[in-house]
């Protein structure tokens, strides 16, 4: 089970190396500095959670739709949706004191109740009128974008901060109230490492999703309806609830992952085109989601894993280290783990005939 | 490239001693974990029809997929015209003059009978642009009237029957002038009467110096068609035989290697109460318009009542709609006095109805998932499988373990994906699991399809057994073998409707075989 990936990162990291030696770099001390801005630098890892928590959310979005082989890729809209949300009920319920547990609980649940709602779009079109999820969600993706930009530049939304001189200058958010902040632990080692409370509901959202899965008969039929819709009917499952709910729990998480944006890291319903909308986090919680074969325990450590590549990426761009490096780096990984994986199933043969054009590259064993 | 000899007409000449047209000799092959061929081989000469008999993993796949170019052999040699062959794809194969019938038609549904022909004709690759139809439709024409496979050239595939198609896969093999055509199963899709037409057919090709090697399990057609007959067993060769000395009980005991049972029939049993009533029941195909035609019928406790028919008469919808996959769009379907709500599958199953379906992993078994799981498909929603919303897991290992013993199911442990499973243990699986459920009515669908002879005894034991103890079932087969041995009572189901109805007592296989066609005999067209 750990062969076939681990085999593929060191694949990755070779291939990485060439395309690192080709723009000019050492690619040793290149890994070295990635690896230390990413983990071990003052810092660093607190940085590493601040890129992870988010590819957490969306992973394990991903992760529970497509073990039900729904593919779901409507995180990223799900996600501002659910920052929406959150920060609608964090500024209503917030006030000026120290960070509220009731607020902070309202924006949890405004946040999972928007990103389920969105994904209850797709899901209810799949359910009862047969339509691909992967195009209805996507398409919402745009239009979750699109809303978030019209509350804060076009409209006089509650959102929007009408009151002062920026305000009148260039349209901004309202700011959060402290009480909806979320308090983030501090750790105390390497000079302390900040743990963001949206970091715990992740872990706390992967177990949850691992017992659910695993142990319980919710989880039996999603892994039944995955593998076999026929067997499914057969056995008497309610297919159509089961979209749904599915849905809601892949939308909820992807929610959530907004809501902790807004109370862990923006403070406030960030609608900055070069803000929230360029992080593509709900895109990247796919590749995460695959890479870690759809596990939600495996999903954080895998986010951990490329929110320190992102984090990396991040600290180190400059003239000596182009941004797009990282991306190209963690492109490499997917191709290769996705590679991988196809590998496992097909069997490379060389065929001796000259006669070209005629052969399969792979044949199935 | 693959050393192949000049000119195959000149075998035999001047009374040198005549070459069989196709020797394999020893031949090995090794996959992980399993010698599917150990030693084997046979031999062919040109105007035979060569049988190869044995069980489901006996090794016949193997063997042909090897001859056919699609596996290599671990060792051992193959000769075509007493020259050695080595092929490294299908296509040498073909070029060697060996083509293969498919039990599955690799067939393209909206191109027309030239066109496919056409299609399978790798020769033209990549030379010729133009798809000279005319000439091909002339050429099917001619090879359709000489052999006897009527079939118009310009036909689509999707308004063919399934034995028309059939021979369009004989054509294609015909039309690259194959000298040895291999054909697998060839008769699990056929009415006795079209199997008649295919045997003429076959004989008429090796009267013309071709061979054939025909790959079975059915012991009276092995007889009825074949000069010799190889049986297989296990990988390993363990007889050929002259069929004319053969009888099917013989061959039969050469297959499985031990004295047979004659068959499993029972003691003839009281028929109890009515489990099943069937009144005027419609239901819809997958395409458009109804596939159930009205069918009313009547199961009763303990009984067995089959319903004959070629596949494709609505066999499938019936069952669906009992088994409430489907919903009756017309009529009333009562289980033991009460109606269960029409299209929904699990106040069916609340009723006491278990269902066998015809496509055992994908329909009644979820490929991926364990075996365990498997076994919990029905019942993972009530104790001992779950409690309130958490699953049981040692529980349902325990009883999968149980199940496997009981039943005695060749698996290397309940957690494995149902999916490794060999055929016979695949329903295996699903007759433990739909036994467990203690039904009152049970309805199987070709329940011994593609199984092996062993496994055939044993699913029609447990049908037996499940009768003796009172269950109803509704047997939908094509097998009039299986069902004359099994039924107490035969229905012929026709275009969505019941063609006749009689006891076993009475039945008449040709008569049933008529109804079965349509009450129109097949070689008449």
């Amino acid at each position: 089970m750990v062969a076939v990936p681990a085999a593929s990162l060191v694949f990755a990291f070779f291939a990485s190396g060439l395309v690192l030696l080709a723009t000019g770099h050492d690619a040793l001390s290149s890994y070295r500095r990635l690896f230390d801005a990413a983990f071990l630098n003052r810092g660093a890892l607190g940085d590493t959670l601040v890129s992870a928590t988010p590819l957490a959310f969306t992973g394990l979005a991903a992760a529970a739709a497509f073990r039900m082989r729904l593919f779901n890729i409507g995180g990223e809209g799900q996600l501002y949706i659910g920052a929406i949300t959150a920060a609608a009920a964090g500024l209503y319920f917030g006030g000026s004191g120290g960070p509220s547990a009731f607020a902070i609980a309202a924006m949890v649940v405004a946040g999972c109740a928007g990103g389920a709602a969105w994904a209850l779009i797709p899901g209810i079109l799949r359910a009862f009128f047969r339509t691909n999820v992967i195009i209805t969600s996507l398409m919402l993706n745009y239009v979750a974008g699109y809303l978030l930009t019209y509350l804060i530049f076009n409209s006089q939304s509650y959102w929007r901060q009408t009151i002062g001189f920026n305000a009148s200058v260039f349209p901004t958010s309202k700011q959060l109230p402290n009480s909806a902040i979320w308090p983030a632990a501090t750790v105390h080692v390497h000079g302390g490492v900040a743990l963001p409370l949206g970091a715990g509901f992740a872990v706390l959202a992967a177990g949850l999703l691992w017992v659910l899965y695993s142990r319980t008969r919710f989880g039996f039929e999603a892994n039944v309806l995955g593998d076999s819709a026929r067997a499914a009917r057969y056995a008497g499952m309610r297919t159509r609830r089961k979209i749904l709910a599915v849905m809601a729990i892949s939308g909820a998480i992807a929610g959530l992952g907004g809501a902790s944006q807004d109370g862990d890291f923006r403070h406030t319903l960030d609608a900055d085109p070069n803000g929230l909308q360029r992080q593509f986090y709900g895109y990247s919680g796919i590749v995460v989601a695959a890479l870690a074969r759809y596990n939600p325990l495996a999903v954080l450590l895998v986010a951990f894993l490329i929110g320190g590549l992102q984090n990396a990426g991040n600290t180190l761009q400059g003239a000596d280290f182009p941004s797009g490096l990282v991306g190209v780096i963690q492109g490499i990984i997917l191709f290769s783990a996705l590679g991988g994986e196809l590998l496992v199933r097909y069997r490379i043969r060389v065929r001796r005939r000259e006669r070209a054009g005629s052969a399969p590259a792979a044949e199935v064993t | 490239m693959p050393t192949l000899p000049e000119a195959v007409s000149e075998r035999g000449a001047d009374g040198a001693p005549l070459a069989p047209a196709v020797s394999m000799r020893g031949i090995t092959k090794r996959f992980p974990g399993v010698v599917a061929n150990d030693d084997v081989g046979f031999e062919a000469a040109a105007g035979e029809v060569h049988a190869l008999l044995g069980e489901n993993g006996a090794g016949k796949s193997t063997l042909s997929n090897i001859l056919t170019g699609l596996y290599r052999p671990d060792e051992g040699e193959i000769h075509v015209y007493g020259e050695r062959v080595e092929f490294h794809a299908p296509r040498d194969a073909l070029d060697a003059g060996i083509s293969m019938v498919h039990q599955h038609f690799r067939l393209v549904d909206r191109f027309t009978v030239a066109e496919n022909v056409a299609l399978g004709d790798h020769r033209r690759e990549g030379r010729a642009f133009r798809l000279r139809s005319r000439a091909i439709e002339r050429r099917v024409a001619e090879l359709g009237e000489r052999y006897g496979l009527a079939v118009d050239p310009r036909a689509h595939i999707w308004q063919l029957s399934v034995g028309e198609q059939q021979r369009v896969e004989i054509l294609k093999a015909l039309y690259l002038d194959a000298r040895i055509l291999i054909l697998d199963e060839p008769t699990a899709v056929l009415t006795p009467q079209e199997a008649e037409v295919l045997f003429g057919t076959l004989r008429e090709l090796a009267a013309d110096g071709r061979t054939i090697v025909f790959i079975s399990h059915k012991l009276h057609e092995v007889k009825a068609v074949s000069n010799r007959v190889t049986v297989l067993r296990a990988g390993r060769n363990v007889a050929t035989v002259d069929a004319a000395e053969a009888t099917p009980r013989s061959l039969a005991e050469l297959m499985v290697g031990r004295g047979l049972g004659e068959g499993v029939r029972a003691a003839p049993r009281e028929a109890g109460e009515v489990v099943l009533a069937l009144d005027d029941v419609w239901a819809d195909g997958d395409r458009r318009g109804a596939a159930v035609k009205g069918v009313s019928l009547q199961v009763r406790a303990g009984e067995i009542v089959a319903v004959a028919g070629v596949a494709g008469n609505g066999q499938r919808e019936l069952a669906e709609a009992i088994a409430g996959i489907r919903p009756a769009t017309k009529g009333s379907i009562r289980v033991a006095g009460k109606t269960p709500r029409a299209g929904d599958p699990r106040a069916a199953i609340a009723a006491g109805i278990a269902y066998v379906p015809e496509d055992r992993l994908g329909t009644g078994l979820a490929p991926s998932i364990s075996i365990a799981s498997n076994f919990a498909l029905k019942s993972y929603r009530e104790p001992p499988a779950s409690t309130g919303p958490l699953l049981r897991l040692r529980r349902m290992r325990d009883r999968a373990l149980e199940l496997i013993k009981r039943y005695h199911i060749a698996a290397p442990g309940p957690q494995v994906p149902v999916r490794l499973l060999s055929g016979g243990n695949l329903q295996k699986v699903v007759l433990a699991r739909e036994f467990s459920g203690r039904p009152k009515m049970l309805v199987a669908g070709s329940p011994t399809r593609g199984l092996d002879v062993g496994a055939i005894e044993s699913v029609h034991a447990y049908l037996h057994e499940a009768a003796a103890n009172g269950v109803g079932i509704l047997l939908l087969s094509e097998d009039l073998d299986e069902i004359l041995t099994l039924a107490d009572r035969i229905a012929v189901i026709y275009e969505g409707q019941i063609a006749g109805e009689t006891a076993r007592a009475d039945a008449n296989v040709e008569e049933i075989g008529l109804l079965m066609a349509g009450g129109q005999d097949p070689r008449r067209d």
